[in-house]
């Protein structure tokens, strides 16, 4: 993979940056060092988009930093446009737009003001700028906002005010660390097209991290990166031919839900990966050979298998070593009987959920009801209401009208009691960070009233699932960022609640950390919790039994996977992704109001 | 029983945060530490070592001896004797001395032919305060002089038919640091409490946590108990250590009784948990909160009574004192200290913060309700 000479490259492209065995490493005090990179070498070029892939902690920001001049590589060298990055940092940083993970907007600011301060900063002669202005606005569509404060724009037109302000002097190269984080899937698609655009019209190099591996994909050329070690590179094909003949798919026989064959198939011997996909099972496995997966599909989980063209996914999680795995053999491995759950009482109700801020409404007449033990998915980009609707949920924002119920009550007038019924999981890591693990955990267990005892239990069991055992005594703030949401999570369930509500829990979270997640949330929606979850990953709602899809504070459309993928179904596209569905919906080709009827779905129930 | 359980839980781990976080721990020990010091040392309105000239036209036994006085005290220092009576401007003008004492050339030949002898005292006003302190030092020595000479019979039968004979009690040689430093445990105290709870909810919305600690089952109250005894307690400690660093350090006397002290330094503390609490329920982060702290204790310091006497200001603004809780406390403090007050002197202070603390707490409890949103 390696091998240079099959990089599709256009017409003999020079390397714009050059990586050669470079090295950083963080000292800290008392312990070890941490190696952030251990030796990575590569090229990229101009006219390409170089893509660096790779889970937290990979040391995708610590090369990108390196390559900005930011930080000085302990060995090795980085060469960015022929010059050295430690002894030219300046000249390098005059030449190069870069974009951090948190560019610096000014939240007071308007965009035009943004745009101009950054012109100012770098330099750009006055009578250039008109004109650069309106290249840039144009391609991040922002043209109608030039007047609007940077605070007030939602999350995707922030990162595209960055980008632009990156670019504001038209650079040579495009340094981009994770540009598409926590962004929904429609700015996405247009932060790439940005991206593509300056590749093609202006010839420049792109280096770009993400953990988002389906953005690999749109890479000319690719690096993944592990634990500061480069793993392979090359042409995301010559990716996807390395797990030519291993990819497969199967089928969930009718009244089995997916998540619950992928349940049995992940972790098994030769099993390298397995996700839900369109509402079957994604399986890559060691060899060409299905026969791992037909194995443990015995009985009454018998299932087809088909062979499946393979994706960047695939092969990343094939590259990625088993020994850095998560166990996912542990989780229940209880028969079918939480169907039985599936069509019991309902937990959460709504009823025209209105709430309105001032003039403005957030949240426009939504209706809807989940089950007990059913993972029910708030879809929509952001901005659509989702986050305002979770809060009235939970109690945290009063409702402007309708109504809601959360098991029988209204969570905003009920008495404390009810609340310990509820587990919540905020969007933003909501711990003590200056405490410690065990600290954070006790004093949650003791605010939902544990008894001594019975805390001691589940912070054994806490420690057990979710592997804080070895962080147990360190300062919750300094945990990596995985870790981090484990300790979230652990807090949430520590009181055993029959309703879990998820803010987001999976935003800026690394693909193997979602999978591991998503793992356990069907775990337990199996031992009979009922699961509240917001997400921007579409591809996320295929673990969710049921799901509502919003934007602009309206629903969209309602429904099962299943449903929602049917709504896209045309003669050019079968196969529909709920991505796909999404898009549509959002942009008002296809309606989503003949899918919606709730009650439908749920059959005879009283 | 849930609900203490629930309070002592948030307690514990609000003692955690204040003792692991480095910033919390410099609130408590750094700024009363050093408001210790600095008003202790530099918050006086004892007069030393003013700097002045003397301009002597008698030049005559007498005036020597008036002068003398005044080279004398430890509060003057000559720094020039001058020659000419133009030479005055100059020293003033240019802050070589604060004043000019001018003894005329009739001054001795007044005095024994009886008729009033006058001195001539030249002040730089533009600071008033010293200039009105250092007259009354320059009356009181003249007073004193004329006396010696009724005394020894050299003003002829003219001698002073009254004698005022002063005596200071509580503080028998006014001496203003002990006025300072008895009263300093209340503003000590004020600025611990104020700034750990107007920190301790805006920190949670910054970081976000607060949701999580709305979602659980507290109930406001028990949030805002939770959250204001840890501070209560610090501030409590910190006033506690430094009035006994005024007694030990400084040697104010502690005539009162210690539990007349604790009773009003409790109910001063929670009435500003009530301020810091009410300021914390409304700013969104934390330099908000900080901002309005400040933004309360800077007019609240200076309506006390603690610097400047609450006489002289206009009426409204005596009347507005009366909703200040630190005037009670300045008050109680210096009455607990140099009068030896007990609770019962202290009534009168006592219960104006005990209703403040009943208004203030329900409604920091209201606003927190309300804003939770």
């Amino acid at each position: 993979m390696t091998d240079r000479s099959s990089i599709p490259a256009p017409a003999d492209p020079e390397p714009v940056l050059a990586v050669r065995d470079l090295k950083k490493e963080f000292p800290l005090k008392k312990r070890p060092a941490v190696k952030a990179l251990r030796g990575v070498s590569f090229d990229a070029r101009a006219g390409q988009v170089t893509g660096l892939v790779g889970a937290d902690g990979a040391g995708k920001t610590t090369l990108i930093r390196t390559a900005a001049g930011l930080l000085a590589p302990t060995a090795g060298t980085v060469t960015v446009l022929g010059l050295d990055s430690a002894a030219d940092s300046i000249e390098i940083q005059s030449r190069v737009g870069y974009m951090p993970q948190k560019f610096g907007l000014y939240q007071d600011l308007t965009v035009e003001e943004n745009m101009a301060l950054y012109a100012d900063l770098r330099g750009v002669p006055v009578a250039e700028r008109k004109a650069r202005y309106r290249i840039l606005l144009q391609m991040t569509d922002l043209s109608a906002f030039t007047k609007r404060r940077a605070g007030a724009l939602s999350g995707g037109m922030k990162q595209k005010l960055g980008l632009a302000c990156a670019l504001i002097k038209s650079p040579k190269m495009l340094l981009l660390d994770e540009p598409t984080v926590g962004v929904d899937p429609v700015s996405r698609r247009e932060l790439w097209k940005i991206v593509y655009e300056m590749v093609e019209k202006e010839g420049i190099g792109v280096l770009l991290s993400t953990a988002y591996l389906d953005e690999a994909e749109r890479c000319q050329h690719v690096v993944v990166l592990h634990e500061g070690a480069m793993l392979a590179e090359g042409a995301p094909a010559t990716f996807r031919e390395q797990v030519a003949g291993r990819t497969f798919l199967v089928d969930p026989p009718s009244g089995v839900k997916p998540r619950e064959i992928q349940m049995r198939i992940a972790g098994q011997e030769r099993i390298l990966d397995a996700t839900i996909r369109s509402g079957r099972v994604r399986v890559v496995t060691a060899e060409a050979d299905k026969s791992p997966i037909i194995d443990s599909l015995s009985g009454p989980w018998h299932a087809e298998v088909e062979n499946a063209p393979p994706t960047f996914e695939d092969a990343f999680m094939a590259t990625i070593p088993q020994a850095h795995r998560i166990d996912l053999s542990k989780p229940a491995q209880t028969s079918t009987s939480a169907e039985k759950h599936g069509t019991g009482e309902v937990v959460v109700q709504t009823r025209d959920l209105t709430k309105r801020f001032g003039d403005f409404t957030a949240v426009k007449g939504i209706t809807f009801e989940v089950r007990r033990a059913e993972i029910f998915g708030l879809l929509g980009p952001n901005g659509a209401g989702k986050s305002t609707t979770f809060r009235m949920l939970c109690g945290l924002l009063p409702n402007t009208a309708g109504e809601i119920s959360v098991a029988g009550q209204n969570l905003r007038r009920s008495r404390s009691r009810a609340r310990s019924r509820l587990g919540y999981m905020a969007q933003q890591f909501s711990m003590y960070g200056q405490i410690s693990v065990e600290e954070n955990l006790r004093f949650y267990g003791r605010a939902y009233g544990l008894s001594r005892k019975r805390l001691q239990k589940r912070l054994q069991w806490a420690y057990e699932e979710f592997g804080l055992d070895r962080w147990r005594d360190k300062a919750a703030g300094q945990l990596p960022g995985g870790y981090k949401q484990r300790l979230a999570m652990a807090a949430a369930l520590l009181h055993e609640p029959e309703i879990l509500f998820l803010d987001e829990p999976t935003s800026g979270v690394d693909p193997l950390a979602r999978r591991e997640f998503w793992l356990r949330i069907n775990g337990f929606a199996q031992q009979g919790v009922t699961v509240v979850v917001t997400t921007h990953f579409m591809e996320e709602s295929e673990y969710c039994d049921r799901m509502l899809i919003m934007s602009m504070g309206k629903t969209l459309a309602m429904g099962t996977p299943a449903e929602i993928r049917t709504l896209a179904r045309t003669e050019k596209n079968p196969a529909p992704t709920i991505d796909d569905a999404f898009v549509a919906l959002a942009e008002g080709t296809i309606s989503g109001n003949d899918a919606t009827p709730a009650a439908d779905l749920q059959g005879d129930d009283p | 029983m849930h609900a203490l359980r629930r309070i002592v839980a948030l307690m514990k781990k609000e003692f955690l945060m204040i003792l692991k976080d480095p910033r919390s721990r410099f609130v408590i020990i750094g700024p009363p530490l050093i408001q210790f010091f600095v008003f202790g040392y530099a918050a006086t309105y004892d007069l030393k070592n003013v700097s002045y000239a003397a301009l002597d036209e008698s030049k005559t036994a007498e005036s020597r001896q008036l002068l003398s006085r005044l080279d004398g005290s430890e509060n003057f220092n000559r720094v020039k004797t001058l020659l000419s009576d133009r030479e005055i401007d100059d020293v003033i003008d240019r802050q070589n001395a604060r004043l000019v004492v001018h003894i005329g050339s009739e001054f001795a030949r007044s005095i024994h032919s009886g008729r009033p002898a006058a001195v001539q005292v030249i002040v730089d006003g533009r600071n008033s305060n010293v200039a009105m302190i250092a007259l009354g030092y320059i009356s009181t020595i003249v007073a004193e002089y004329n006396e010696k000479l009724a005394a020894g019979g050299r003003l002829a039968g003219r001698g002073p038919g009254l004698v005022l004979v002063s005596r200071a009690w509580f503080n028998r040689n006014l001496q203003s640091r002990w006025f300072i430093v008895s009263a300093l445990g209340g503003i000590i105290s004020m600025v611990v409490v104020m700034i750990l709870t107007s920190l301790s909810v805006a920190r949670e919305r910054e970081f976000g946590t607060f949701d999580q600690l709305l979602v659980a089952p507290f109930t406001p109250g028990e949030i805002l108990l939770g959250k204001s005894l840890p501070g209560m307690l610090f501030g409590l400690m910190d006033a506690l250590i430094f009035c006994a660093g005024a007694v030990y350090w400084f040697g104010v006397p502690f005539r009162g009784t210690v539990f007349a002290l604790v009773t009003v330094l409790a109910c001063f503390i929670v009435a500003i948990v009530g301020v810091g609490l009410l300021v914390s329920s409304l700013s969104v982060t934390m330099q908000q909160a900080l901002l309005g702290s400040f933004v309360f204790m800077m007019p609240a310091v200076v309506l006390s009574g603690f610097a400047t006497p609450i006489e002289n200001m206009p009426r409204w603004l005596q009347l507005a004192t009366h909703v200040n809780p630190i005037r009670y406390i300045i008050k109680a403090l210096r009455q607990v200290f140099l009068e030896g007050a007990d609770v019962y002197m202290l009534w009168p202070q006592i219960w104006p913060l005990i209703i403040m603390a009943a208004v203030m707490l329900p409604a920091a409890g209201w606003l927190f309700r309300h804003r939770t949103q």
